[in-house]
């Protein structure tokens, strides 16, 4: 006989691990939902967000000797703008004239900046696992039979925050409103007057400034090594599935789900078996409807 | 109302010169004429294939031609990206609507209106457009793809107008409508024409846009081949058979 209480840690976890899944996916969701293009180079991305943190909080001192050691949440403040920059040049320059090469040609443009960054990743900063490790980065919330990571709590804050931005980015202003419409209809778009082209970019640019916080959060949760790019590409390429395109409370939801049955998984199940139950959901998924539960 | 149409027509608001266009290697019009004089209501009228889709998407700037010309208000717009062409004034509604289908009937609306002139001008537009076709206000926080075929032709109609446009071009209007609707439809076309808003519209029924056109053009397989005012039109031998045909 299950123990109700016992239940309470496998969901309250789910849910806060939702929180970090879908702030993984939600670039990815956008980039694919506006362009149609799978950016393999996301999970990668994202990481370069992570070390980015990891060098304002310890490269500065360790390398340059500079007595700044950036707490990794207030780093954000200038991750993310040289992300969302990042992100508008490589979409403009490279993605965008790659679109009219082929279709498949930005793919492959993706696959090699994902190679390039890892490589970058690994030269400066080797193949030793690192962590971010501000002084809260293991406080524990003891909430009854309850034990809440501070920093799972925080990537779920934050989840949530960036899901508001974002839908009501997407819905109130005259650029989020072309995102949008370029999504659902790209010739009706050009004939609205829309530069699809700049849509583009800031599209792009918008999914690196939320990689960006994904990233943060991910190094304050897990350790990482320039080559986990793809873990969470395929954490982002799950999300999207389930979650489906075009709604980003859709993508939260397809976060949380795929966090509950981990965190299920492992509880009813085993440990080892908990990401290859959310793989057999993804396939399911894909199988029986492949718009994604909330998708269009 | 400061749109009228101009006095003294010094030069067609639209004149098309011997254009070639392609799609990669397949040439889709050849030779193609056309000119349409500010505050006229000119037809297109084709059957399947024969290019007029082609020939909108041209002036519309997202097909450039290969050979000859486009004028706009006498400036050469044949290289012109098709987003600085909504801002110059030349609105298409496209053959299947073009709708928005998971945004409500007031944000398509509101998406007409994107260019930077339309924009200053988008609570003025906007009521036109409600005056134009009242279901559109009554429908306004409606998702788009749940209107009917009818209402969902309004809607672009109203799109195309919030964008301000000085030239209207209309790809297929009729398509999968009832005729009642269609009628309505010319009716409120009638109605934007005496706003001073110059319309170019395509159509297979060739009866239909010799009622509601001015002038017309009919296109065979990417040539102009007949040109002339409805009136004349009726008269020609082939427009006869094709009248009681189609």
């Amino acid at each position: 006989m299950i123990d109700i209480s016992s239940l309470a840690g496998p969901l309250v976890n789910g849910i806060l691990w939702g929180g970090l899944f879908a702030l993984i996916g939600m670039g990815m969701s956008l980039v694919f939902g506006v362009m149609n293009l799978i950016n393999v180079a996301h999970g990668d991305l994202v990481i370069l967000a992570t070390y980015f943190a990891f060098f304002l909080s310890t490269g500065l001192v360790l390398r340059y000797s500079l007595p700044l050691d950036l707490d990794p949440i207030l780093s954000l403040v200038i991750i993310v703008p040289v992300m969302f920059g990042l992100g508008f040049a490589i979409q403009k320059f490279l993605l965008n004239r790659a679109l009219t090469v082929s279709a498949e040609a930005p793919l492959i443009i993706a696959f090699g900046i994902s190679l390039i960054i890892q490589n970058i990743a690994l030269k400066l900063w080797s193949p030793m696992s690192r962590s971010l490790m501000p002084p809260y980065a293991l406080d524990v919330f003891v909430i009854g039979p309850l034990r809440i990571r501070l920093v799972y709590l925080i990537a779920f804050v934050a989840a949530l925050i960036m899901v508001f931005l974002l839908r009501e980015f997407l819905r109130r202003t005259y650029l989020g409103r072309a995102i949008s419409a370029t999504a659902q209809n790209k010739k009706a778009s050009h004939l609205m007057g829309i530069n699809t082209g700049r849509v583009y970019s800031f599209a792009f640019a918008i999914a690196m400034a939320v990689a960006a916080v994904a990233g943060v959060c991910l190094g304050l949760i897990f350790s990482f090594t320039p080559d986990k790019g793809i873990q969470f590409l395929i954490i982002a390429f799950g999300v999207v599935i389930i979650g489906g395109l075009g709604s980003m409370v859709g993508t939260l939801l397809g976060g949380i789900i795929m966090g509950l049955v981990m965190t299920f998984g492992g509880f009813f199940l085993n440990l080892h078996w908990q990401m290859l139950l959310v793989y057999l959901v993804v396939i399911v998924v894909l199988a029986v409807r492949p718009q994604g539960i909330f998708g269009r | 109302m400061e749109k009228c149409a101009q006095e003294i027509s010094q030069g067609p608001l639209l004149k098309v010169s011997s254009i070639d266009v392609f799609h990669g290697t397949f040439q889709a019009l050849w030779d193609v004429s056309l000119e349409v004089k500010a505050g006229e209501i000119v037809g297109l009228i084709g059957a399947n294939n024969s290019g007029k889709s082609t020939l909108l998407d041209a002036i519309s700037g997202l097909l450039h031609p290969a050979r000859g010309k486009i004028e706009f208000e006498g400036q050469d717009i044949s290289a012109v990206e098709s987003f600085r062409i909504v801002e110059l004034g030349i609105t298409q509604v496209p053959e299947g609507r073009g709708i928005f289908p998971d945004m409500t009937v007031l944000d398509n609306l509101i998406l007409g209106s994107y260019t930077r002139r339309a924009r200053s001008r988008r609570r003025e537009n906007l009521e036109n457009v409600y005056q134009h076709f009242p279901i559109l206000e009554t429908r306004k926080k409606q998702t788009a793809k749940t209107l009917s075929g009818g209402e969902q032709q309004m809607l672009v109609l109203g799109r195309g107008l919030m964008a301000d446009p000085k030239l209207m071009l209309l790809d297929e209007m009729s398509l999968g409508l009832a005729p009642i609707v269609i009628t309505s439809l010319y009716k409120a076309l009638q109605e934007i024409r005496q706003r001073g808003i110059t319309i170019l519209f395509v159509e297979q029924n060739v009866r239909r846009s010799l009622q509601e056109a001015d002038r017309a053009y009919i296109l065979e397989v990417g040539r102009v081949t007949l040109s002339g005012t409805a009136g004349e039109l009726r008269e020609e031998e082939q427009v006869k058979k094709a009248y009681f045909g189609v």
